[in-house]
This record gives structure tokens, C-alpha cells and sequence, in this order.
């Protein structure tokens, strides 16, 4: 399965950075550029719980393929979840099923984000997506 | 001024640590381990473990000794004396869930319970059950601006209602003594069990649960430089007898029939089961390791890291330490930035700190904030932990500002 270009594209910026400072930024400016959430959409239905930080999660079928969107109130959340949603949106329902998203992260460089004493959250966000999308 | 710890070689750990680059100043969630412990577990282990208070042939002996031994020593460092008994839990949250359950039957519906707005979750979630089992009414002691308990309401609030007060000797989030001699007083004037929360607080100083004069005092051994799945439960003699087994099982029993049994007094009628019998053995070791140092040098130590980790946050801008913390540790936050992506920079370099409520989340919404890093100092810690961690820190603020 060939990469959304988005995702090609994050790929190459994150396998290119030097260090965890450089990540750390990269990862900053990832989640500047998420689109905001409208303040509806920040609602207690689509918290994602098990976060530090507040992090909201929707997800809509459009023509068969998954577009979501997400907010965070803590940075590198944000960032964490632009790089998740690059990898996702625009993928069939099918398609999202194969993806392997822990497999992402670590060709990302950031696999131990998700490891289970980490409570970040981004696997309470992985661990959402999948209930959404059944 | 350089601070080193002259009993930092005496933990293999923070050595293994370092090779790793991690600099650990998460103290109050768990505690490295002296290598008198370690010896003492591989000794136990490779010399024949044994069942205790059980067999009669020879390891079960050596063993049973070695276990009564370690209650011995427990006694020994809260100068329990005659006045009341050992008791071994899986845990200081095994020990207050024990009390919880076990006294359950002295209270009637009306009664209050008072606790303190700063417990953690282990001296405030057993209460509030018992609470809600029996239709009690749970009191909740309020903080001064320091984040000490603030008497004048205490003696309000503590009242003939009073069946029970538990209160933290040390709280995890503020690192600020409590006033207990006072609040023990009020308790006691009331006719109220007293229940000290010690996990925090037995980790500094020396403390006499006789002088104190509580009921029950609790802690946990992983947090005293001991093993893990150990917690003690100190009970006053009076106080015992008020106290009823709540788990049931082999050798707390003096006689069991099909249909109704009779058990032993304290310490073995509240330890059903197999106990941790390796981990009693090694907290007695690590015991005897923490007497054998000098006790004042380690308080000066502990006393001059805090102070060193005091004026380096407060020199930061935009930082706001949690109440006004005396010793231990400090729990802070920095203004206009998420204490998750503050963990997350520190965890990057290598920074061991806790980061989000602490186990005490009605504590953290008082002060209106979703969670907070915490340093917290153990008596192996030196200045170069310290300065690793505001050089990271430093680090972490420019990225984040």
C-alpha cells in the first residue's frame, strides 16, 4: 500500500532530523498546522480519554474514505496526532483496517511514544480511532 | 556548591541509571535499592526459600526467623515497643483497604470519617467507599494558602461525629509536614481512631508512632529503599483489638470447621496467606542498612538538595510551585505551557520526573490544574542530578516558549 503523500512527506522530514530536538520541533510545528477543531466539536463525546492533556478525536466517512480531525490542548499531542492523521485520512475503511499505525511511529522515530507507560495518550487516540472506525 | 551523596555508590542502580542517560528524581513514586537489599533477596533465594509459619523442618525455620526477624526491625524503626504489633500488607494501599474493611463494623450511619483535602487516592478511595457502604459522611479537612491543614477549620470540623481521622504525615504533591501532633490531639479529644498515612513521610526522618500517639500508622517498603508488593500497618494494642480480619485464608486461622472458623490475633490474623516473604526479609536488610547511617547527615543532605532545588525553580520565570514545599520534593508548573509537553521534553533528555495528578486528582482540581512535574529527592540524589535537570529544563522552556 503506497503512503498518502502527506505521509511520504512526514516521513522524509522526520527520517532527516538529527536528534530528539529536532524532532521536538518538527513535531511543534506538525501540530501548529492541524486544523482547528470548531468548539462544538470539542465536546465530552469526542474527548479521548486517558490523555494528560485534553485530546479530541472526530471521524466522518466521506465517499467511503475516512477523513478525521483532532485538537489537543499540549503540543506534542497535537503534533503526535497531525503525523497519526496524515497517515490516515483519506484511506478507505478497508484500507484503515491494514494500516499498521505502531509501525508508522517507529519509522517515524517516535515508537516510544507509544509505549504502554506512556501516558501521553497516543495510544488512548490509536485505541479511539479503532472504535470509530469499527 | 557541589552536593554529593556519600551513599550514592551504595545503589548499583543509579550507576546502571547513568550508563543509560537517565537521571532519576521520581523518589517519591518508587526508590532505588541499597545493595544490602539485593544481597539479602539473592542470599534468601539461593540458600533455600521457604513457607513461614508453617513447617516445621529447617528452611521453613531459617526462613520463619529471618521474616520475624525483619517485623522485629520494623518495630524497632517506629519505636513501636510493646505498644502495638507489626502488621505485613501487600502495600500501604493493602494496609489502609485492611483498616478500611476491618473497621468497618465500629461505624454506624451518621458517623463522619474526616480525611484531608491533600491525600492521595490510597488514604481518600478506601474512606470513601466505607463511606458510601455504610452511609457515613466523609469530612474533608481543608488546606491553608501553604498547603497545610488548616487547624481552625480542623477543629470545627472535628467534632463528637468523629468516629475516624486518617490523615498523610507528608503529602506527595506539597512535601510539606502536616500539623499531626494538633490533629491527632482533636481526634483523640472525640474518642476518634487515628490513622497516620506515613508512605511519604517515613522516608525522612525517623519517626515514633509511641510519641505520635496514632492508632495505626502506614507505609510502604519500596518507597523506604525497600522491596516492592510490602506494605506495614503499625497498630496500637487498644486499637487492634477494634480490628477484624478482612481477607481469610491459610494461617490466619486457629480453627476452621466447615461452617465457622476462629482466628488468630494480630500481627498473623491479618495476614492470610502466603506473605511476601522475600521482600519482609529484604526490607529488614535495607533497615539495617538505613541504621547504620548517620541519620542527621542524611536529613542535612536531603535538606540541602531541597534547598538547591527550591532556588533553582524559583529563579526560572513563570514557574509556580505547589504550596510551599519544606523537604522531598517541590511540584511546580510554568506558566503558558502544557505540563504534558514539559514531561515530554524532560522524558526526551532523560529526566526520570512524574508528571500529571499524582494520585491525587480532588488535590490538583482545588488548584485548578489538570497535573503538575514533580522532582522528588532521595538520599542518593546529588547536585548534578539537579543541575542535569534544570539544564534540560532550561532546554525544554526555550523549545516550548
Amino acid at each position: 500500500m503506497s503512503l498518502p503523500v502527506a505521509a511520504a512527506q512526514a516521513l522524509q522530514t522526520f527520517q532527516d532530523a538529527a536528534g530528539w530536538e529536532q524532532r521536538a520541533r518538527l513535531l511543534m510545528q506538525f501540530g501548529d498546522r492541524l486544523p482547528a477543531l470548531s468548539d462544538a466539536d470539542k465536546c465530552d463525546a469526542n474527548r479521548v480519554h486517558g490523555c494528560e492533556s485534553q485530546v479530541w478525536l472526530v471521524g466522518e466517512l466521506h465517499d467511503g474514505h475516512w477523513q478525521f480531525s483532532a485538537a489537543s490542548d499540549a503540543r506534542m499531542i497535537r503534533g503526535l496526532v497531525a503525523l497519526l492523521l496524515a497517515r490516515v485520512n483519506g484511506l478507505s475503511a478497508a484500507e484503515l483496517q491494514q494500516v499498521d499505525l505502531p509501525d508508522w511511529f517507529n519509522q517515524l522515530g517516535l515508537s516510544r511514544q507509544l509505549s504502554p507507560s506512556r501516558s501521553n495518550g497516543l495510544n488512548a487516540v490509536l485505541q479511539r480511532m479503532k472504535a470509530l472506525a469499527g | 556548591m557541589m552536593i554529593l551523596s556519600p551513599w550514592r555508590a551504595d545503589f548499583p542502580a543509579i550507576a546502571a541509571l547513568q550508563r543509560q542517560d537517565q537521571t532519576y528524581l521520581d523518589n517519591a513514586a518508587t526508590t532505588q535499592k541499597p545493595q544490602a537489599l539485593l544481597d539479602a533477596l539473592a542470599h534468601y533465594y539461593a540458600n533455600g526459600a521457604a513457607n513461614v509459619h508453617r513447617a516445621q523442618h529447617l528452611p521453613g525455620a531459617h526462613a520463619t526467623q529471618a521474616f520475624e526477624d525483619s517485623r522485629l526491625k520494623v518495630g524497632q524503626w517506629l519505636n513501636a515497643g510493646d505498644s502495638g504489633q507489626i502488621i505485613f500488607t501487600h502495600g500501604a494501599t493493602s494496609a489502609l483497604n485492611l483498616l478500611a474493611y476491618g473497621l468497618e463494623h465500629v461505624f454506624n450511619p451518621g458517623d463522619e470519617i474526616v480525611i484531608s483535602a491533600l491525600e492521595h487516592h490510597a488514604n481518600l478511595l478506601p474512606w470513601q467507599q466505607l463511606a458510601q457502604r455504610r452511609n457515613l459522611k466523609l469530612v474533608i479537612l481543608p488546606l491553608d494558602s501553604d498547603g497545610l491543614i488548616d487547624l481552625a477549620a480542623a477543629l470545627r470540623l472535628i467534632t463528637p461525629r468523629t468516629r475516624l481521622l486518617a490523615v498523610s504525615q507528608l503529602s506527595n504533591v506539597l512535601g510539606a509536614w502536616q500539623p499531626l501532633p494538633a490533629l491527632l490531639a482533636m481526634a483523640k479529644a472525640q474518642n476518634a481512631l487515628t490513622v497516620v498515612d506515613g508512605a511519604q513521610g517515613v522516608v525522612h526522618g525517623r519517626h515514633d508512632v509511641q510519641a505520635l500517639g496514632c492508632d495505626f500508622y502506614v507505609f510502604s517498603s519500596h518507597k523506604l529503599y525497600g522491596p516492592d508488593g510490602l506494605g506495614v500497618l503499625f497498630g496500637r494494642n487498644a486499637a487492634l483489638e477494634q480490628l477484624r480480619p478482612w481477607q481469610f485464608g491459610g494461617e490466619m486461622v486457629l480453627d476452621a470447621n466447615y461452617h465457622d472458623a476462629r482466628f488468630r490475633p494480630a500481627p498473623l490474623g491479618f495476614e492470610a496467606g502466603t506473605p511476601p516473604i522475600a521482600s519482609v526479609i529484604g526490607l529488614g536488610a535495607t533497615l539495617d542498612y538505613l541504621s547504620g547511617l548517620d541519620q542527621d547527615a542524611v536529613s542535612a543532605h536531603e535538606a540541602a538538595l531541597h534547598d538547591c532545588l527550591l532556588r533553582g525553580l524559583v529563579a526560572r520565570d513563570g514557574i509556580r510551585l505547589l504550596g510551599k514545599p519544606q523537604l522531598a520534593l517541590a511540584s511546580f508548573v510554568v506558566e503558558g505551557v502544557h505540563n504534558a509537553d514539559l514531561a515530554h521534553l524532560l522524558t526526551e533528555q532523560g529526566i526520570a520526573v512524574r508528571a500529571g495528578h499524582h494520585c491525587a486528582m480532588p488535590l490538583l482540581k482545588r488548584f485548578e490544574l489538570a497535573g503538575a512535574i514533580r522532582v522528588s529527592l532521595a538520599l542518593y540524589n546529588d547536585s548534578e542530578d539537579l543541575e542535569r535537570f534544570f539544564a534540560a529544563l532550561d532546554q525544554a522552556l526555550e523549545l516550548l516558549r
